[in-house]
């Protein structure tokens, strides 16, 4: 069977990006001004140097220059900023993607072959893109007799709680973290105990067979290394004397915790493979027994979303192993090899005939300082870092350090067949527990000799 | 005349479509036809929990009437058609008709071609068994034992595209030998290649054999005991594992595996782990065949005896011929009465015999260990269902 293309006709292409121009203005007229106009008359508007930002300021403040970095700042420090894009969702998003590229791409060489190629001209770069408009335009299939309202809503559940795990990891100094929470590390566990239920409803809910094994093996996977995984992050806890992750990341500025709990530290990745479902813990998944497990009647965007959420959750759980065990984002402070003054007011390179019309003058980036006075208090010698860069460099080491850790997360896919559900029980109730009490034997003794925690030498 | 009808309608239901009852503890699953851990089949598996308390397989989905096409067609035109079954080997189901038609035509083949079909045929069986060994690779969840034996089932597709002119379907085999000469300065490509190819499939071990993960799934399930295997009728791989030194090239020799030197690998287990190492033991062995049949094979003749068209059978004859096929005993019963075309060829393929074994072996089993037991059977259900 062949398809002949329609030809290409110049009209109609015009015409169409007519007829969708058309409809765009009709709906933001229709729909997004009024939004607009909504959330400017309700919302509560940021004051910028000393003046309310009203809808008039805005639109003058928009064409002014020397009112961008103000406004870019606010923005920046605002709580959407936070929730939609840096230590939130955006980021995670961006990291997961990544993910799945260099889980693809390095799966590839690992088996000699070449992976994802033609899309995008770079070695298939673009490849997720055009996986995800896939997922968009197909048809949502829903099994007859399944329950359809939790069907419908597990896929949105789990990328929510994936996304409620992401708020509460803390990626830069300076309170770069959605929610800092003294409880922090209990509300990850809370986080943490919600993954079984969307599982287990999500696998009922489409009342088929496979959905429902794999739904009942996933849920015994999960609640069984659940408690190794909190049982293994118990010892630094101890040691530490606080449940809040940023003051955990903190107490790591001269070693990072690995060096002395290496028994929890491999508890817990063991025990978060599990809990990701990774080879070689993926049975929920088993294709060659249970087809796809409990994503078996998840179709087109739904799967998109369950996909998703999956490759947050794997990061949010690989930053967790990197704030609590590899010390976050500590690591030696460095800055962008650049002048001061070009961060701070700019330079400016007078031409050397003298001429001024050809002075060169750049227009600076304090945008990652919130105070440019920090500069002149680090040359007295009273600062040793300015904010901005601790900002830079600990996000960088923050990154460095989970990507690396992804990297051992996704290496086993290519080496371990699966493991059998009776032998995964076995690891987590015997093995793993009893690791992770003897860790927590090793905090003790460290805490009550006086080496390590509150008041100890180190 | 007014129709009975039946009281219990779950009686009349076809298997796997019978109606569970709500309070039951046995859950039925189709595994099957479309199902990622089935072949071209459907089991029909009872479980209680994570065990299984009934298996039933259920071939005959890719049923497609080989043996009666082939009685409407003459001795020669039944080649390209009767390789179909096992594409990924066809040289070996072709090998038992090609000796049987030789037998009821009368004719003598050239030493030369002997040697090339053995060096074709061992070919074969490298390229299925890397194909077998890929799926049974990625039923276990190892995606990289899925990608290398395919990758590495290129070498000798290359040496077989040289040698036959196809990549899959040859249909090499023909009566009074093969169908056209090796090329020229094949023998050294040959070597070349079959060498670097024991070499790749000597990593196997590194990757997937000696995985400690590999072993405790696969060892001492789904155990086949010796008495059994000959009880059940099993052939080729599954039976060696079993601890039965039994190869139709050692035990009746046909055309010159009486003059080369073939070992038998035996293993005593009887495991899935057993039953997935014999294969992976048996492409060294080819490969020592096919070194061999190079240094023995004489330089030049012809490789091919001159049929009349459309050949007869002499008279009422009957002939059962076999070989060792990939997954067995391969074997060919043609009857022949004076016509061009047969009366009658039934095929008796190995993987079928293997496929008796299933039901005994996962009754009692995980769910989980199901995949890694069914493929171990070395089972093709294209073969099977002819």
């Amino acid at each position: 069977m062949s398809v002949i293309a329609p030809k290409f006709r110049l009209a109609y292409f015009l015409k169409a990006i007519i007829d969708n121009v058309f409809w765009i203005i009709i709906l933001v007229a229709l729909i997004g001004i009024p939004a607009i106009q909504i959330g400017l008359f309700y919302g509560d508007l940021p004051v910028i140097e000393g003046e309310l930002l009203t809808a008039f300021l805005a639109f003058t403040w928009l064409f002014n220059p020397a009112m961008a970095l103000p406004l870019v700042k606010s923005l920046i420090y605002s709580d959407l900023f936070r929730i939609a894009a840096f230590p939130g969702f955006g980021f995670a998003a961006l990291i997961a993607a990544g993910t799945i590229f260099v889980e693809r791409k390095m799966l590839a060489k690992l088996q000699l072959r070449v992976g994802p190629f033609y899309c995008g001209k770079i070695e298939g770069i673009l490849q997720l893109a055009g996986d995800g408009l896939k997922l968009i335009s197909k048809e949502i299939i829903i099994p007859a007799k399944a329950d359809k309202p939790i069907f419908w809503v597990a896929p949105v559940l789990f990328v929510a709680t994936a996304a409620a795990f992401v708020s509460l990891i803390p990626v830069a100094p300076g309170g770069w973290v959605v929610a800092d929470l003294d409880v922090g590390l209990l509300a990850v566990f809370a986080v943490i105990g919600f993954f079984p239920i969307i599982t287990v409803l999500s696998a009922w809910s489409a009342n088929s067979k496979y959905p429902f094994i794999g739904g009942i093996r996933a849920l015994h996977q999960m609640v069984s290394f659940e408690i190794p995984l909190i049982l293994s992050l118990l010892g630094v806890v101890i040691l530490t004397g606080t449940l809040n992750l940023s003051e955990i990341v903190e107490s790591q500025s001269n070693f990072p915790w690995i060096i002395f709990m290496p028994i929890g530290a491999i508890v817990f990745f063991t025990a978060m493979l599990a809990e990701l479902e990774r080879i070689p813990f993926d049975l929920p998944e088993a294709e060659s027994e249970i087809v796809a497990g409990w994503l078996t009647e998840f179709s087109g965007m739904m799967y998109g979303l369950v996909q998703l959420g999956s490759y947050v959750k794997l990061y949010a759980f690989a930053a967790l192993f990197v704030v609590i065990f590899l010390g976050g984002w500590t690591g030696p402070v460095f800055w962008p090899p650049l002048d001061e003054q070009v961060i701070t007011t700019g330079l400016e390179i007078p031409s050397y005939t003298g001429d001024p019309f050809l002075t060169i003058s750049t227009p600076g980036l304090p945008l990652f300082d919130a105070d440019p006075n920090e500069w002149i208090l680090q040359k007295q010698g009273e600062l040793q870092y300015t904010t901005g860069q601790l900002l830079i460099s600990g996000v960088i080491w923050f990154v460095l350090k989970t990507v690396a850790v992804i990297f051992f997360i996704l290496l086993p896919r290519g080496v371990f067949p699966r493991i059998r559900i009776d032998m995964l029980l076995h690891i987590g109730w015997y093995k793993l527990i009893g690791l992770s009490f003897v860790n927590i034997f090793i905090a003790l003794g460290l805490l009550y000799t006086g080496i390590l925690g509150p008041g100890g030498i180190l | 005349m007014t129709e009975q009808i039946p009281t219990d309608h779950t009686e009349q239901l076809p298997p796997g479509l019978q109606l569970e009852k709500v309070d039951d503890r046995i859950m039925t699953l189709n595994v099957g036809p479309q199902h990622p851990g089935s072949g071209h089949m459907r089991i029909i598996v009872k479980i209680d929990g994570d065990y299984i308390v009934d298996a039933d397989p259920d071939p005959g989905y890719v049923h497609r009437g080989e043996e009666k096409m082939a009685e409407v067609r003459n001795y020669l035109l039944n080649i390209p058609h009767l390789e179909r079954p096992v594409i990924h080997d066809s040289c070996n189901i072709l090998y038992p008709y090609v000796l049987g038609v030789e037998d009821i035509v009368g004719i003598e083949v050239p030493e030369r071609a002997k040697y090339v079909r053995v060096i074709a045929a061992e070919l074969n069986r490298c390229v299925y068994i890397q194909y077998w060994l890929a799926i049974y690779g990625i039923f276990l969840g190892h995606s990289t034992m899925f990608m290398w034996p395919a990758g590495d089932r290129e070498l000798m597709i290359d040496l077989l595209e040289k040698m036959t002119g196809a990549r899959v379907t040859h249909s090499y085999f023909i009566p009074g030998g093969v169908r056209n000469d090796i090329p020229a300065n094949f023998e050294d490509v040959c070597l070349r290649q079959v060498n670097y190819f024991e070499k790749r499939i000597k990593e196997y071990a590194d990757i997937f054999y000696d995985n400690p993960i590999l072993k405790a799934r696969t060892e001492d399930t789904g155990v086949l005991s010796s008495q059994d295997a000959i009880r059940l009728g099993t052939t080729g791989s599954v039976l060696r594992a079993s601890g039965i030194d039994y190869d139709v090239r050692v035990k009746e020799p046909y055309d010159v595996y009486e003059e080369l030197d073939v070992h038998t690998n035996v293993l005593k287990d009887g495991d899935s782990y057993a039953r997935s190492k014999i294969p992976w033991l048996d492409m060294f062995e080819s490969c020592n065949i096919i070194r061999q049949a190079l240094e023995k094979m004489p330089k030049s003749g012809s490789v091919r005896t001159k049929l009349r068209p459309n050949p007869k059978g002499v008279g009422n004859n009957e002939v059962y011929k076999r070989v060792e096929s990939g997954r067995g005993a391969a074997g060919m019963h043609i009857i022949s009465n004076g016509k061009p075309e047969p009366y009658r060829v039934k095929i008796s393929p190995g993987s079928f015999r293997n496929l008796i074994a299933l039901p005994y072996l996962l009754k009692g089993e995980k769910l989980g260990n199901m995949p890694a037991v069914y493929w171990s059977l070395n089972y093709w259900p294209v073969e099977a269902d002819r």
